[in-house]
Parts: C-alpha cells; sequence; structure tokens
C-alpha cells in the first residue's frame, strides 16, 4: 500500500503536466488538472494509511 | 541549453537589496530558537548544535552543486522541446560558483540570498525531528536537500523554469508566481520534514499503546516567542529581497512587502490565540507562536503584488489552520512534529501559493503596476498556482521521501532507543545545555 500511495502522487503529477501539454481547452484543462490532483491526494491518503499502519504493527 | 535575456537591475536596487539581504540570517536565527525552546530539555544543546551543522552544511552544499543546478534568469539551462514549447528543467551553470560574477549583479545577489534561505529551508526538517535525529544523519540530509531537492524546484521557480513560464507557453496566468519562497523555502522544507517524521516515527513516550499523544512541552517559551520577532525582521529581509530579485519589484514595492509581510503575521498570531483561547480558555503560546511563522510564511508568495488587506486576510486564515492542523496530525495521523513543521511550512506555504491565485489584483499588478485596477486578468491565474502546489506534492515529497529513505537505508537516521531516552545532549555531544539542573525525569516508565 505504502508503494502504491508514493507512486500514485508521480502519476497524478504526470496528468496534470499532461493536461497542459495535450489540452487547449480552458475548461478541460481544468478538469484533467483536478482529476490530476485528486490522484496525488488519494496517493497521499494511502500512503499516510500505511505509515499509521506500519506503526500500529510495531506496537 | 538556452539562456534567457538577464533582468536588468539599477546600483539603488542593489544597494537596497544588499541590505535586505543581510536581514535574512534573522531569519534563520528565529527558527533555530523556536525549534530549540519546542524541544525538551534533554534535547537543546544538541538542537541548536544541529542548527549550526544544517546551515554549514546547506551553504556547502548549494556552493557546490545547488547554484550551478537552480541557476537564474539569463543564465544557461537545459531544456527540452515538448510540441514545441521550451521547458527549461535544469539550471547549466559550473559547480563552485564558478562562472559567477561576485560583483552585486542580480545573479550574484540570488546566490548570496540562496546560501541563506537554503539554511533556513533546512532548518524546517530539524524542527520536526527534533530529539531523535542523528547529528550525522540531519548533515547529509541537509546536504541532499541543498544540494539537489531545493535547487532542482527553485531552477523551476526562480530560474526561469517551466513552472515561471506556464504563462508564456501555456497562458496559466503570468506562470507560478513566488516573489518570497512560499513554495521554494517553506514548502520544499516542510514536505522534507513531513518525509523525515515518517521516516523516523514519534519520539520514545510521545504515543501510549492505545494510540494516544501524550504532551511533551517544549523547554523554553521565551525563546519561542523572542524567536518570533527576530524571524519577523529576517522575513521582511527574505520577501523583499526575493521580490526584488524574482518578481522584478522596484525598490519602492520594499514598503508594500514589509507591510503585508507584518499584517500577514499579525493577522495570524491573532487568529491562532483567539482560537486557543476560545477552544482552551486560554491563549496557546506555542500555537501562538506556530501561528505567527505560519503567517509569516504565507506571506512569503504573494507579499509583492497582494494589497495589504489581502496579506491581513491571508494570515487569519493561516493562524486558524494552523491551530486545527497541528492537533489534527499529531491525534489523527499519528505525526510526531515537536515544532509544528508541517502544518507551518507545508501547509502554510501552499495556502500562501494558492492565495495569490485567489486575489486577482496580485496578477493584475505584477502586469501593470500603476494600473491595477484596470488590467485584465490574461487567464486564471490560480491554474498556475495550483499546477505549482501539484508539483510540490506529486513530484517534491516522493522525491525527498525516497532521498531519505536511501539515506535511512545506509545510515540510519534515528538515534537509539535508550540513547534517546538519556537525550541527544548526552548521547551526541557527550554534555547537557543546562549541566548545573536536573534536566528530565524519566517519564518513560510507564510504557
Amino acid at each position: 500500500m505504502k508503494i502504491t500511495g508514493l507512486l500514485m502522487m508521480p502519476a497524478g503529477w504526470f496528468i496534470v503536466l499532461a493536461a497542459l501539454v495535450l489540452l487547449r481547452s480552458v475548461r478541460a484543462q481544468i478538469l484533467f488538472i483536478a482529476a490530476g490532483i485528486g490522484v496525488e491526494i488519494l496517493g497521499l491518503v494511502l500512503f499516510t494509511r500505511a505509515h499509521g499502519l506500519a506503526k500500529r504493527g510495531n506496537e | 541549453m538556452s539562456p534567457q535575456s538577464p533582468p536588468a537591475m539599477s546600483e539603488v536596487s542593489q544597494a537596497l537589496c544588499i541590505l535586505l539581504i543581510l536581514l535574512v540570517p534573522l531569519a534563520l536565527a528565529g527558527l533555530a530558537l523556536i525549534n530549540n525552546g519546542l524541544s525538551r530539555l534533554r534535547s537543546a544543546a544538541h538542537s541548536m548544535m544541529a542548527t549550526l551543522c544544517v546551515v554549514g552544511v546547506a551553504a556547502v552544499a548549494y556552493f557546490v552543486t545547488g547554484f550551478a543546478w537552480q541557476g537564474y534568469p539569463g543564465l544557461a539551462s537545459y531544456t527540452l522541446s515538448i510540441f514545441g514549447k521550451e521547458w527549461s528543467w535544469l539550471g547549466a551553470g559550473h559547480f563552485f560558483f564558478r562562472g559567477v560574477p561576485l560583483d552585486g549583479s542580480p545573479a550574484s545577489l540570488a546566490a548570496l540570498l540562496q546560501l541563506l534561505s537554503v539554511g533556513l529551508a533546512g532548518l524546517i526538517p530539524l524542527g520536526a525531528a527534533a530529539e531523535r535525529w542523528r547529528l550525522r544523519a540531519c548533515c547529509l540530509s541537509t546536504a541532499l536537500l541543498a544540494g539537489i531537492t531545493y535547487p532542482l524546484f527553485a531552477h523551476w521557480v526562480w530560474g526561469g523554469g517551466w513552472l515561471a513560464r506556464l504563462g508564456e507557453n501555456y497562458g496559466l496566468g503570468l506562470g507560478f508566481l513566488d516573489a518570497g519562497g512560499s513554495s521554494t523555502i517553506q514548502a520544499v522544507g516542510g514536505l522534507t520534514a513531513l518525509s523525515l517524521v515518517w521516516l523516523l516515527g514519534p519520539r520514545r513516550g510521545k504515543y501510549n499503546l492505545e494510540g494516544m499523544p501524550a504532551a511533551l512541552p517544549g523547554h523554553n517559551t521565551v525563546y519561542v516567542l523572542f524567536g518570533c520577532l527576530l524571524a519577523l525582521v529576517g522575513w521582511m529581509g527574505l520577501n523583499s529581497a526575493g521580490s526584488v530579485l524574482f518578481a522584478g519589484a522596484p525598490p519602492g514595492r520594499t514598503v508594500l512587502v514589509a507591510v503585508n509581510t507584518l499584517l500577514s503575521a499579525a493577522g495570524a498570531v491573532l487568529a491562532a490565540a483567539a482560537i486557543t483561547r476560545y477552544r482552551f480558555g486560554k491563549p496557546d503560546a506555542s500555537l501562538s507562536a506556530n501561528g505567527w511563522v505560519c503567517g509569516l510564511v504565507a506571506s512569503s508568495a504573494g507579499c509583492a503584488w497582494i494589497p495589504p488587506a489581502a496579506a491581513l486576510l491571508i494570515g487569519l486564515v493561516a493562524g486558524a489552520l494552523v491551530t486545527y492542523t497541528v492537533a489534527w496530525m499529531e491525534v489523527h495521523l499519528a505525526l510526531d512534529d515537536p515544532a509544528g513543521a508541517i502544518s507551518v511550512h507545508a501547509l502554510g506555504g501552499i495556502w500562501g501559493i494558492l492565495a495569490v491565485g485567489l486575489f486577482p489584483r496580485a496578477a493584475a499588478v505584477a502586469v501593470t503596476p500603476h494600473a491595477a485596477n484596470t488590467a485584465v486578468m490574461p487567464s486564471p491565474q490560480i491554474l498556475a498556482q495550483v499546477v505549482g502546489v501539484a508539483t510540490l506534492v506529486g513530484f517534491v515529497l516522493p522525491f525527498t521521501y525516497s532521498l531519505n529513505w536511501l539515506l535511512n537505508r545506509f545510515f540510519p537516521q534515528r538515534i537509539p532507543p535508550e540513547e534517546e531516552r538519556q537525550g541527544a545532549d548526552l548521547y551526541e555531544l557527550g554534555a547537557g545545555a543546562y549541566p548545573e539542573f536536573q534536566t528530565h525525569t524519566d517519564e518513560f516508565s510507564q510504557w
């Protein structure tokens, strides 16, 4: 889960970059940038939860 | 490699800039005192010793590789051409400041400012990882931050990189705007602090077996509050010098910058004091100090452009943000951050970045300083700021975490448990900060 979360953060960033490079309409850019940030946040949540679970496991 | 045209700067601006840069060490001193006061007595000397080491290592690492990779508009850089657009992604200068005439030119002033501000970025993780971070690891981690992570992101924002040119290339407002370093210094330092808190884990005795946090108060509130005042002076220098060097602000604009910096800090500390008074019955000095610094951090990005009322509003939000997120991270995310550095610098920095896009006049002033009210926004500035935040979360955080994870594999960064109980002072330095006093009681016996 930790690695998945860690990889999802740059994946979301690449979606943001792709929106800049490939899309011309501002509305489409906004949608894709929002989607990319959503993926980043999901990765961050997964990563944080993985750390929390690992900590509890150690205790 | 593609050199760009260097920004012009008058002699008055140069002289002013040198004076302003010489104020920046006060920000370092302020942050050092805050970190020191918020850590326990048993690690007080270690905290100050680590501060000196961090500032020293950061300056050397930045001298060796940092400025070469950060660059400055007008200096050479590596670029990629993507669908006909130039993406400048790394400075292509020489190591050891070679090729940078240290003669008061804008590039040399930027190099001087960065030598100091990279130390400021390095002090941020030190506060979050206090009492359990080995001195050797802290030096090595700072070298990675100052030599690789910081210059890479700073090139994108301040070195004429792709984030700064989002407006020119893709019509996103005026490109990513950050005059004083909410992103490059504060958020990068704050996200590195988050990585280290994840890697190191909490201090012994911070959480009981049920996972509930215990209060481990710092040893000197006076240091913390005095540090806040020192930080204000340093931040005025940092924001003003950054505005002149990286935002092209004329010398007279430093008045606006100083007013905005002070108002943002004032709003933040008042919000934090009022909220803690409401929640706990009395104002909390530690959280109010966190609020003050968070106000300074949030003011940095837009200080050269936003009107004073907006700065006050930014500060009020920053103060409220920090009071809730410090406790939330400690209780719900089990992040043991003695100095509140993640909330103050990472979240405060991100809030400051976004705030630039939330006040349209900010970008308007940047286009036409004397006709701010009539200027029309070319396209949403907030979009450029959001792309910057996405880069921080999507690139800087995983990158800095991976670097520190690798470092931790070869050089364990955490002090061993028994030595942590004795305190970092005894373990790392062989003597306490205040040898004539009883330095601690053993609060670990119950867990």
